[in-house]
């Protein structure tokens, strides 16, 4: 018996493995992606790096550019997500099961966020070129679908794990449908609201970045600029700048998180 | 994972609650302020947002309700697809297998402490770079191309996975561990036969949803850095050849994709019982 289960187990690894390999190697074959290639790259990158990549005298000199062009791609992921997440939450209220005012709310709202969440933020930005060309609104509504699309559906989640039991207290007390949101559902959800986004807010700042070299804007286009002009110190300023603005406002929005939830 | 040193007993209904509302209120007053600020100083560059708006709704009715095919076959569109697909399965692969063995260390029931110290800070800084700058960095020594995209997704992957990893094994009862440890279990004994088993499923669903945002990232890397597939096709009919319908055909082949991956990453979490 217990042989058996041995040779089972193995038979099982085996064919996961064998998948596994098998479509690896399927891929590398469709991306023709060379892995001996892809290798060398890493330590030639990173020496190349070391050595031109460090800001330089001429770098620090655009430093005040560099941080107006970063003010603009952290003012950009803020805004979008505050007006998205605001609009999101009064969308998920009209979606969730418990706080719906009529069950053919629930489908279009459910199916409205997964498009806007489904396709990829350079997408939205590559539709949106058409009718805001090159200028902030590009990046403020690509952020925004997106966001909004991810919003409304963990909100309809969090709507229907905290808000069913207060929801009935409420109605049954004969509370009003706008009291009962107000009163109950809202600022039950209120801390798991902001949790979220301050993480889209982190998500939005890289996306932003990638925007930025499509439309033109903020700190992306900054990078891409210096980059392709082989300014790579000025690049290399750009990429420590971003970093050190992650990691601000992760570690802002953990200690946030940490006091709320 | 962090302890809240608790007041006194009396106290646990009144302080903590007051002082998360304050938070709570802080934050939304900020974020409001911030907002405001952006709005009235945004970079507009001579666009109204009204006849903007307007003309972005008429885009999504050319692009959504008129999509056809005009520079691509449709082979042609399933092949670019498939090579975006292969693109976030590679990368999220090689990301798992790297980040399944740095995890191990990152864990701080598994590894001594300063290794965990060394490898979290390094996923960090890993995680802060944006996808993209790793690709065009990566760019430079490998030439643009799918090389330099494979590796640099797998960069952020790794750092991705390490952390996720690392936080489903720092789950695992502290009892198993010990009792394995002294009944003189080698240290690859006990993760083979306690740590894998137990996470198993909080890796599974990690490692797709990570393939999720791969595909998303690989179309993006596609129409900016490029790493070919659908995203650069787009990237043409956006840019190039200015054709909406034609951005609309690819933006359904992605978004049917996408949605099915959610589908089936919805259903494995359910069926698995693990919590993301």
């Amino acid at each position: 018996m217990q042989h058996d289960i041995f040779r089972q187990r193995r038979n099982q690894r085996l064919i996961f493995f064998g998948v596994l390999i098998a479509l690896t190697y399927g891929s590398m074959v469709l991306t023709a992606f060379d892995p001996v290639a892809g290798l060398a790259a890493i330590p030639r990158a990173f020496i190349w790096g070391a050595s031109s990549f460090i800001p330089d005298e001429a770098a620090m000199r655009r430093l005040p550019r560099i941080l107006q062009r970063l003010q603009e791609t952290v003012l950009v992921s803020i805004s979008s997500a505050t007006v998205a997440s605001a609009l999101g939450l009064v969308v998920a209220v009209l979606g969730a099961n418990t706080t719906r005012p009529h069950p053919w709310f629930s489908i279009p709202t459910r199916a409205i966020a997964s498009i806007f969440r489904n396709v990829d933020v350079s997408v939205w930005a590559l539709v949106l070129l058409f009718s805001f060309g090159q200028s902030g609104y590009t990046g403020f509504f690509a952020l925004f679908f997106v966001t909004f699309g991810f919003i409304v559906r963990v909100m309809i989640e969090t709507i229907d794990e905290v808000g069913t039991e207060p929801v009935e207290a409420l109605r049954a007390s004969g509370a009003s449908y706008m009291a009962t949101i107000s009163q109950s559902v809202i600022p039950a959800c209120l801390p798991q609201l902001i949790s979220w986004v301050l993480y889209m807010i982190e998500t939005n700042i890289r996306s932003a970045t990638l925007i930025g070299i499509l439309t033109g804007t903020g700190i992306g286009f900054a990078f891409d600029l210096y980059f392709k002009s082989f300014n790579y110190g000025a690049a290399g300023l750009v990429v420590f700048v971003i970093v050190i603005t992650v990691l601000l406002i992760e570690a802002l929005s953990n200690t946030i998180r940490r006091s709320i939830l | 994972m962090t302890t809240n040193t608790r007041p006194v007993a009396q106290r646990i209904r009144v302080r903590p609650r007051n002082k998360a509302n304050l938070i709570i209120q802080a934050t939304l007053i900020g974020l409001l302020l911030l907002t405001l600020y952006h709005l009235a100083t945004f970079d507009s560059r001579g666009i109204s947002p009204i006849e903007g708006i307007a003309k972005t709704l008429e885009s999504f009715r050319t692009l959504f309700f008129e999509p056809r095919l005009k520079n691509v076959s449709l082979g042609e569109m399933l092949y670019a697809l498939s090579i975006t697909v292969a693109m976030g399965l590679l990368t999220t692969i090689f990301g798992a297998l790297i980040a399944f063995f740095l995890a191990l260390g990152a864990a701080r029931n598994l590894a001594p402490r300063w290794l965990n110290n060394l490898i979290t800070g390094g996923t960090a800084f890993i995680r802060a770079v944006p996808t993209v700058l790793w690709v065009l960095f990566f760019a430079v020594a490998a030439g643009l191309g799918s090389v330099a995209a494979v590796v640099g997704m797998t960069f952020h992957s790794v750092g991705y996975l390490i952390k996720a990893y690392a936080e489903s094994f720092e789950e695992l009862d502290a009892g198993v561990l010990e009792a394995l440890r002294a009944s003189g279990a080698s240290w690859w004994q006990t993760i083979f036969q306690a740590v894998v088993p137990t996470s198993a499923s909080a890796l599974l669903s990690w490692t797709f949803v990570r393939f999720e945002i791969n595909f998303s990232t690989a179309i993006a890397m596609g129409a900016v850095a490029g790493a070919g597939g659908i995203g650069f096709d787009m990237f043409m009919a956006s840019t190039f050849y200015l054709d909406l319908r034609e951005l609309g055909a690819f933006t359904y082949a992605v978004l049917i994709f996408a949605i099915a991956l959610e589908w089936f990453a919805t259903r494995l979490k359910g069926g698995l019982g693990a919590r993301v």
